[in-house]
């Protein structure tokens, strides 16, 4: 075999993050180690403030760790590249003077992935993939909130990234078209065999879409700790599902965990 | 029926409330959407609803005219129409109009160039940015027909002077307005850019100028009003330049001669040339773009 499987394909080792606010200097992880194996869906969950987004960001390329590294494959991430697209949680992340279509082809021909008649194919076959040929020609304010965030995803696929990352991209959205958002990543995941790595605050969303599950807690965020899951809410070997463990070692874990951030 | 079941405590599901469910909705309803009558869908257009509005103050005008019966003071509606005939007949006021818009297109032209270069530095450095807050703030509201005497004493009494005024009148609410609208592209759309690795060229063409589309349409209008004004009020000052005289010396002379209707029909063509370029160029350019991405409503 010319690539080991167990060999990560992202390695985030000891990573502190820190941004600029107002008047502070906000930490927002600190010293957070994983590592995403090929095809894994790692989501990384925690509460708001645990800085899971600004985690994502750096993976990104668009915020620099003032400690530790990022690793892709072999190279270290320094900037933003199309070899990790982000999908963002806003709607407006779609160029509104561009339609469904040219949305996706932009992603190809500006990063220079693909171009002519080899692009529109592609950027053809991803915007089916999500069921919205029939909007191919619209323009992003004609659609609804699901449909938007659906071509976000077409269009972050389209790229055929290393990784692709998302960032809460359902958190916007009703229930009902949430759930069924989750089943088409999932089926669209079994397609394509993507790395996903996903951000989100919902712990349902969390056991649903993710194989690894990395818990974050919050101000600053560091990893609480790292578990597996098959998709189905199982019961574990505790007797506990898997959900209600994520939720006590979320929040029962404040009373120790969390006071150290309050030094 | 409830007394058929055996009492108890424990109330029974949906006793009270059977469930149901509908196999057969009801039909009849005719068509979901149904399509606006003729007169509605005629008054829905607000091109409709302003000619009829035009043609309200013209009878206002007429009836205002004849009843002060003093064409010296007030021509009537109709007699401006004529003499507006007249003048493009007898060529005096085409020519007039060719000529401020020649003029009015050379100073247009060169204070886009000015504000570009102008927001390009702006853009690209801190210093450019406060050159152009401070310079925007100090000349925007400066007048730019207060800059013509000036401006003949620099340039002469020849086109550059009413150049160099229309320049002023341009540059700087273009310049202002295009600065503001790059500044407010959505975050979102700057990290879509860079997440696609666009160079920094395409992504000023490709992002920040189509994001920042709105204001800088808003920008090009305002210095477009602006120029316009400028220009007819320079003409009057000015009178005549070398290549001709234009509409503001077309109603200036005819004002001399006490041809009250034609004034009123050379201030007719300057209202007229204003509302055409309103409302076919920027009209155009906005419903083709900025309206169709749903970026205005």
């Amino acid at each position: 075999m010319a690539t080991d499987p167990k060999k990560p394909l992202l390695d985030v080792d000891g990573v502190t993050l820190q941004y600029r606010a107002r008047d502070h200097l906000v930490t927002a992880t600190y010293r957070v180690s994983f590592s995403i194996r090929k095809s894994d869906r790692y989501v990384i969950l925690g509460p708001s403030g645990c800085g899971k987004s600004t985690l994502l960001k750096a993976v990104g390329g668009f915020i620099k760790p003032v400690e530790g590294t990022i690793t892709l494959g072999d190279r270290q991430i320094t900037r933003p590249g199309p070899d990790r697209v982000l999908v963002f949680q806003e709607f407006d992340q779609l160029l509104p003077w561009k339609t469904v279509e040219e949305n996706v082809l932009f992603a190809l021909t500006a990063s220079g992935r693909l171009s002519g008649s080899e692009a529109v194919d592609r950027a053809r076959h991803y915007i089916e993939k999500v069921k919205l040929t029939k909007f191919a020609d619209s323009y992003p304010h004609m659609l609804s909130g699901g449909m938007k965030q659906r071509v976000a995803i077409a269009r972050g696929m389209a790229m055929e990234p290393e990784i692709l990352l998302m960032d809460e991209p359902f958190a916007a959205l009703d229930a009902l078209t949430r759930g069924q958002m989750q089943e088409e990543l999932l089926q669209l995941w079994e397609d394509t065999r993507v790395t996903l790595l996903f951000v989100t605050h919902s712990i349902a969303e969390a056991v649903r879409i993710g194989n690894r599950i990395l818990l974050l807690t919050p101000h600053p965020g560091r990893v609480r700790a790292e578990l597996g899951s098959t998709g189905v809410d199982a019961v574990g070997a505790d007797g506990r599902k898997l959900s209600a463990r994520i939720e006590s070692l979320l929040f029962e874990g404040e009373s120790h965990g969390g006071s150290a951030a309050h030094e | 029926m409830a007394g058929a079941l055996p009492m108890s405590n424990v109330p029974t599901p949906g006793a009270e409330r059977p469930d149901f469910i509908n196999d057969n909705p009801p039909t009849g309803f005719g068509v979901v959407a149904k399509p606006l009558g003729l007169m509605e869908r005629i008054f829905d257009r607000g091109d409709v609803r302003k000619t009829f509005m035009l043609i309200a103050l013209a009878l206002v005008w007429e009836g205002y005219a004849r009843w002060l019966d003093n064409p010296l003071l007030f021509p009537t509606f109709v007699d401006t129409a004529l003499a507006f005939w007249r003048g493009l007949a007898s060529r005096e006021l085409l020519s007039a109009t060719v000529v401020s818009v020649t003029t009015l297109m050379q100073g247009y032209v060169l204070g886009l160039l000015f504000a570009a270069l102008l927001t390009a530095f702006a853009t690209a450095t801190r210093v450019g940015a406060d050159l152009l807050d401070t310079l925007t703030a100090m000349f925007n509201p400066l007048p730019s027909i207060a800059l013509l005497p000036l401006a003949m004493i620099w340039f002469g009494l020849g086109n550059g002077s009413i150049i160099f005024v229309l320049v002023h009148a341009v540059m700087w609410s273009v310049a202002l307005n295009t600065h503001t609208g790059f500044r407010s592209v959505s975050q979102t759309w700057r990290m879509v850019g860079q997440n696609y690795g666009l160079s920094r060229f395409a992504y000023v063409t490709k992002i920040l100028i189509p994001g920042a589309l709105p204001s800088i349409l808003t920008g090009l209008k305002i210095g477009w009003a602006f120029a316009w004004r400028a220009l007819i009020a320079a003409e009057l000052v000015f009178g005549v330049s070398s290549s001709g005289g234009g509409l503001g010396w077309f109603i200036f002379q005819n004002k001399n001669l006490l041809e009250i209707p034609s004034v009123f029909a050379g201030l007719l063509m300057v209202i007229v040339f204003g509302l055409a370029v309103e409302n076919l160029v920027f009209r155009t350019l906005e419903q083709r773009t900025i309206r169709r991405w749903g970026m205005q409503s």
